[in-house]
């Protein structure tokens, strides 16, 4: 009688710790789902011709001119404030296009390094969200010290 | 001596006396109780952590001298502050580099160490070895010294000067006494109030998850397993308030000044607070049943390791560059990041020897738990917390993952989810679901005392919320799953809680207060389920003129997100219920309460003033008088938007665009409340004021009078020319003649008329004064008068007109969610105080006993 009381007991909690780790063993699988991918353009294109319509991150560079100017960038808000463009470089010095359908980012020009998240379509990679690193925000790289004396009173 | 010096030695000595109260106290705790020495090594620690304490905020006021008195010789000041900083952005600048943001931390251990000191004199030693072992840790992050020989640095200095920054550095070699004039200047995200209070807030939330782990530690050390409980349950609840509060803040200056559309985004950032701070409140709920029920008890202990291990482990994801390409926010490493990781091992192991010794120390449970008693409906409450935060962690650690297996020599190449914010919504809005449905059940147990077989108690508030939750989801048009779980759940706690307060507490000021946060919670939720989860995108691009020929267009047939908007100058545009007309930038004058327009005043270029080319007035009241020169916020332009509402009413919103020459372009928006949503509007492209557009090159018309003619695309008609005595500028004698002419301009939606002159006088000096119209971008001079032809002739130059990219967004129900932040804040500082009241009351007691 005792016996067979602990044994429901124990059954109890450990119904319970199973439960729990059984969520817990489901999050860690659906994160791994849904985690997306760092990829390349090769790689994206790849992805696209299988049919496949997840998305992935690309970290690439912009190619700037000598005068700093991004290339390849295009946006003109007259014709269509939504729809932005660049030429992104990844990782395996791959070029491709990149259409943003969304206003130019703020911080684009500053931007050196972006990491770009979406998919390639036909002859453009279409990316509905920009991470940028912008090296003059939190950086102590060496200073620019002609704007800091630019001073004028 | 230097500031600089002074700073580096107050860093130095407050590092050293932190060691020394640790010996000391180390000492104290180790000595049998009845040792005489152990009061003697008590008051010498307890003077070694005031003096540490005096040193941190020497450490801090120094920092701040420097910053205050602009003295750009030294990094910190020239790279995070400048001249035409308030007073109040300065303290901002304070925080906005990582050694400030330690000092702030470091701050509050210091203030709170005393403290505690001050008024726990029996757990004063064993619990002071481990705080002050944390402080002296934490200090080094700022030591900056540089081991010799084997070339490891300690922390990283706030107090360098610029040569010692850049060492080497080629402007140096020419000038090596270079001051620069001004400083770099604040994140203009950072010029905001929330940012001046929210750092503060958020890292007396990091210093106050220490109090409640180091009375563990003592306990654990000391074998006292359940004693440590009393002192460190008031404290874990004000970790709750304070972290909870200062997570909210966040979340509020995000919604105000990011143009991130959101409070809450589930960035990295975000999470390593959240997570932590969702431990703490399961951690509260296993503490306040931990002294009946043993599994409680030893989650409880395992929660409060949780929690402040949780800190450090969010002090190096967003310090230590790892998630460098997963987060908006931009983190750089100072070389701290293996010093982070050490001193997070070294309390994970600490924390598991402690925990391990004496595990089989604490009690455990004879009966099982019955499912109709308070404690397993609080601990389910806990593990569902628990839960929540696991599931948030994982996805945010997947950097840290992709780290671990690099190290291993593997390839993992793992991204976060993409859409994060539908991708933790997804979850969390099932797991606070279930967390609000369990904080009502637990109510009813915990006041009620629910017996077996008497459930009709929890019958009634059922019906209600059933009845209620169906009313809102017909009315307020719900239609998702999820939304309907999540509506119904909180309106179930709603009327749980609401009847525990009115029913069993029958309003009782001292022990509402776990009722009333739920409150809170419960509001929140609702507030976020409309705001977030109804928000309506005004800004649709409906003009239905195919803006473009792009194949892109004609191919996609429009489908694409089109939701900012193109406003020009002056022209009307529809926008879903409104009428937006775009009035022009705007500036603000730092003593004037409102805007005015930027034609007003003349910036002078590369500092924060102006000159006034106008009186300024505003209403009645004249500001400053033509000539003037006045303080403005120089990067700041306001856009003037005007919202007209069907019935007429009118609203005009500001949002802003910063030009900071140093870091880009920044945009934030600017909010219509009202009572039941707010309207929200950001600009997303918006012209410079400081930089005119440049006129386009001369054209010549000469016309007849009622000719037609086209202006830069325009349909332009001479209508008249007659003679006028006023031309506003130059003062006509009676001698000279003017004539004005009457241009009318036909554009899209209305017509405007241009209205030249042209003056002769006396001694055939000729006059034209220009027309500018701002709204058509057109400026129009009269050259000429042909009596032969009777022909006139006109110089007209135009530019691009000024336009601005916009987005607007409706957040219904925005204000349920503010109020519910305040009821959780309310109710969470009530219990707050009641357990520290009864903190207090047993301890004096304690003592009496001790003297007795």
């Amino acid at each position: 009688m005792v016996e067979s009381k602990i044994s429901t007991t124990m059954k109890k909690i450990h119904i319970f710790g199973l439960i729990v780790i059984a969520i817990a063993i489901g999050i860690i699988v659906s994160t791994y789902g849904s985690a997306s991918t760092y990829s390349n353009f090769t790689e994206a294109e790849e992805l696209a011709k299988e049919g496949e319509t997840s998305e992935v991150h690309v970290v690439g560079k912009l190619t700037k001119d000598a005068n700093g100017q991004i290339v390849g960038m295009k946006y003109d808000p007259v014709m269509d404030a939504n729809r932005f463009e660049f030429m992104l470089v990844d990782t395996n010095k791959i070029v491709k296009k990149v259409v943003y359908l969304s206003p130019k980012p703020q911080d684009f020009d500053k931007s050196e390094q972006v990491v770009v998240i979406g998919r390639m379509q036909k002859d453009y990679f279409e990316c509905n969200k920009i991470l940028m690193k912008c090296p003059s925000k939190y950086t102590n790289e060496a200073p620019d010290f002609k704007e800091a004396t630019a001073e004028k009173i | 001596m230097t500031l600089g010096n002074l700073g580096h030695l107050l860093v130095i000595f407050s590092f050293v006396t932190s060691l020394v109260a640790t010996y000391a106290y180390l000492r104290a705790t180790l000595l049998s109780t009845d040792n005489l020495q152990v009061e003697t090594w008590k008051r010498f620690a307890r003077g070694a952590f005031y003096i540490h304490a005096a040193a941190v905020i020497g450490v801090c006021a120094t920092l701040y001298v420097i910053i205050y008195g602009h003295h750009f010789e030294y990094h910190y000041a020239w790279s995070h502050s400048s001249r035409a900083l308030p007073w109040y952005y300065m303290l901002s600048c304070f925080w906005e580099g990582q050694e400030g943001s330690f000092m702030l931390w470091m701050f509050w251990q210091a203030v709170l160490g005393v403290i505690l000191i001050r008024t726990n004199k029996l757990w004063e030693a064993p619990m002071m070895t481990v705080y002050a072992l944390v402080q002296a840790f934490l200090t080094s992050m700022i030591l900056g010294v540089i081991i010799p020989g084997l070339d490891f640095k300690i922390g990283s200095t706030p107090f360098l000067t610029i040569a010692e920054a850049n060492p080497g550095a080629p402007f140096l070699q020419l000038n090596p006494d270079f001051v620069p004039k001004d400083g770099n200047g604040l994140n203009p995200l950072l010029q905001n109030y929330w940012m001046v209070i929210h750092p503060p807030t958020l890292f007396l939330g990091f210093a106050l998850t220490l109090v409640p782990f180091a009375y563990l530690m003592a306990g654990l050390w000391r074998k006292q397993v359940v004693e440590w409980l009393r002192p460190a349950l008031p404290w874990t609840l004000l970790t709750g308030v304070i972290l909870g509060v200062g997570i909210l803040m966040g979340g509020y200056w995000a919604y105000e000044t990011l143009s991130f559309n959101s409070y809450w985004s589930w960035d990295p950032v975000e999470n390593a607070v959240y997570v932590p701070w969702l431990i703490v409140i399961a951690a509260l709920h296993t503490m306040i049943i931990a002294k009946k029920n043993a599994t409680a008890l030893k989650t409880s202990v395992i929660l409060i390791i949780a929690q402040f291990i949780l800190i450090l482990y969010s002090t190096f994801l967003t310090r230590s560059g790892i998630l460098g390409n997963a987060s908006v926010h931009s983190f750089t490493d100072l070389g701290l990041s293996g010093q982070l990781l050490l001193y997070l091992f070294a309390f994970i192991i600490v924390a598991t020897i402690l925990t391990v010794r004496v595990w089989k120390l604490m009690p455990s449970d004879k009966d099982e738990v019955s499912t109709y008693s308070r404690e397993f409906w609080l601990f389910m409450g806990a593990t569902v917390l628990c839960l929540a935060s696991f599931q948030v962690i994982i996805p945010t650690s997947i950097p840290v993952w992709n780290s671990i297996v690099q190290a291993f020599g593997g390839v993992s190449k793992l991204a976060p989810p993409t859409d994060a914010i539908s991708y933790y919504t997804k979850f969390q809005l099932w797991f606070f679901a279930v967390i609000t449905i369990l904080s009502g059940i637990g109510q009813y147990f915990w006041w009620k005392r629910v017996q077996k077989g008497k459930m009709q108690d929890l019958l009634t508030p059922v019906w209600i919320s059933l009845f209620i939750s169906a009313l809102l989801i017909t009315f307020g048009g719900i239609n998702k799953l999820p939304y309907i779980a999540l509506l119904t759940a909180a309106v179930f706690a709603l009327v749980s809680n609401i009847t525990i307060i009115i029913g069993v507490l029958r309003g009782s000021y001292r022990v509402s207060g776990g009722s009333i946060t739920h409150i809170g919670v419960a509001l929140m939720l609702i507030g976020i389920l409309w705001s977030s989860g109804y928000q309506k995108v005004v800004s649709l691009n409906a003009s239905g003129l195919l803006i473009s020929k792009d194949d892109y267009f004609t191919k996609e047939d429009n489908k694409e997100n089109k939701e900012n908007v193109l406003l020009w100058l002056g022209q009307p545009t529809r926008m879903g219920d409104y009428l937006l007309t775009y009035r022009g930038p705007r500036i603000e004058i730092r003593d004037v309460p409102e805007f005015v327009p930027n034609t007003w005043v003349d910036v002078i270029e590369g500092d924060f003033h102006a000159v006034c080319l106008r009186d300024i007035t505003i209403g009645e009241k004249t500001y400053h008088k033509k000539g003037d020169t006045v303080a403005v916020y120089a990067e700041n332009a306001h856009y003037e938007v005007e919202y007209r509402e069907p019935n007429g009413r009118i609203a005009t919103l500001y949002p802003r665009v910063q030009f900071n020459e140093k870091m880009g372009l920044v945009t934030s928006p600017d909010i219509k409340r009202e009572l039941n949503k707010d309207l929200y509007s950001y600009v997303t492209v918006g012209s410079d004021p400081k930089k005119a557009e440049e006129w386009s090159p001369t054209e010549n018309f000469r016309v007849a009078m009622q000719d037609t003619f086209f202006v830069n695309d325009f349909v332009a008609v001479l209508e008249s020319v007659g003679r006028t005595d006023k031309v506003e500028g130059i003062a006509l004698t009676p001698n000279d003649v003017a004539v004005k002419a009457q241009i009318k301009i036909l554009d899209k939606e209305r017509e405007y008329y241009i209205t030249p002159t042209f003056a002769i006088n006396q001694e055939r000096m000729v006059m034209r004064k220009p027309e500018v119209n701002e709204d058509l971008g057109l400026r129009v001079q009269f050259m000429e008068i042909d009596p032969k032809t009777g022909t006139f002739s006109f110089a007209v130059n135009s530019k691009q007109r000024d336009y601005i990219v916009m987005k607007a967004v409706e957040k219904p129900l925005i204000n349920v969610l503010w109020i519910g932040t305040i009821v959780l804040v309310i109710g969470f500082m009530m219990s707050t105080i009641r357990r520290f009241r009864e903190f207090r009351l047993v301890r004096d007691k304690g003592v009496e006993l001790e003297k007795v």
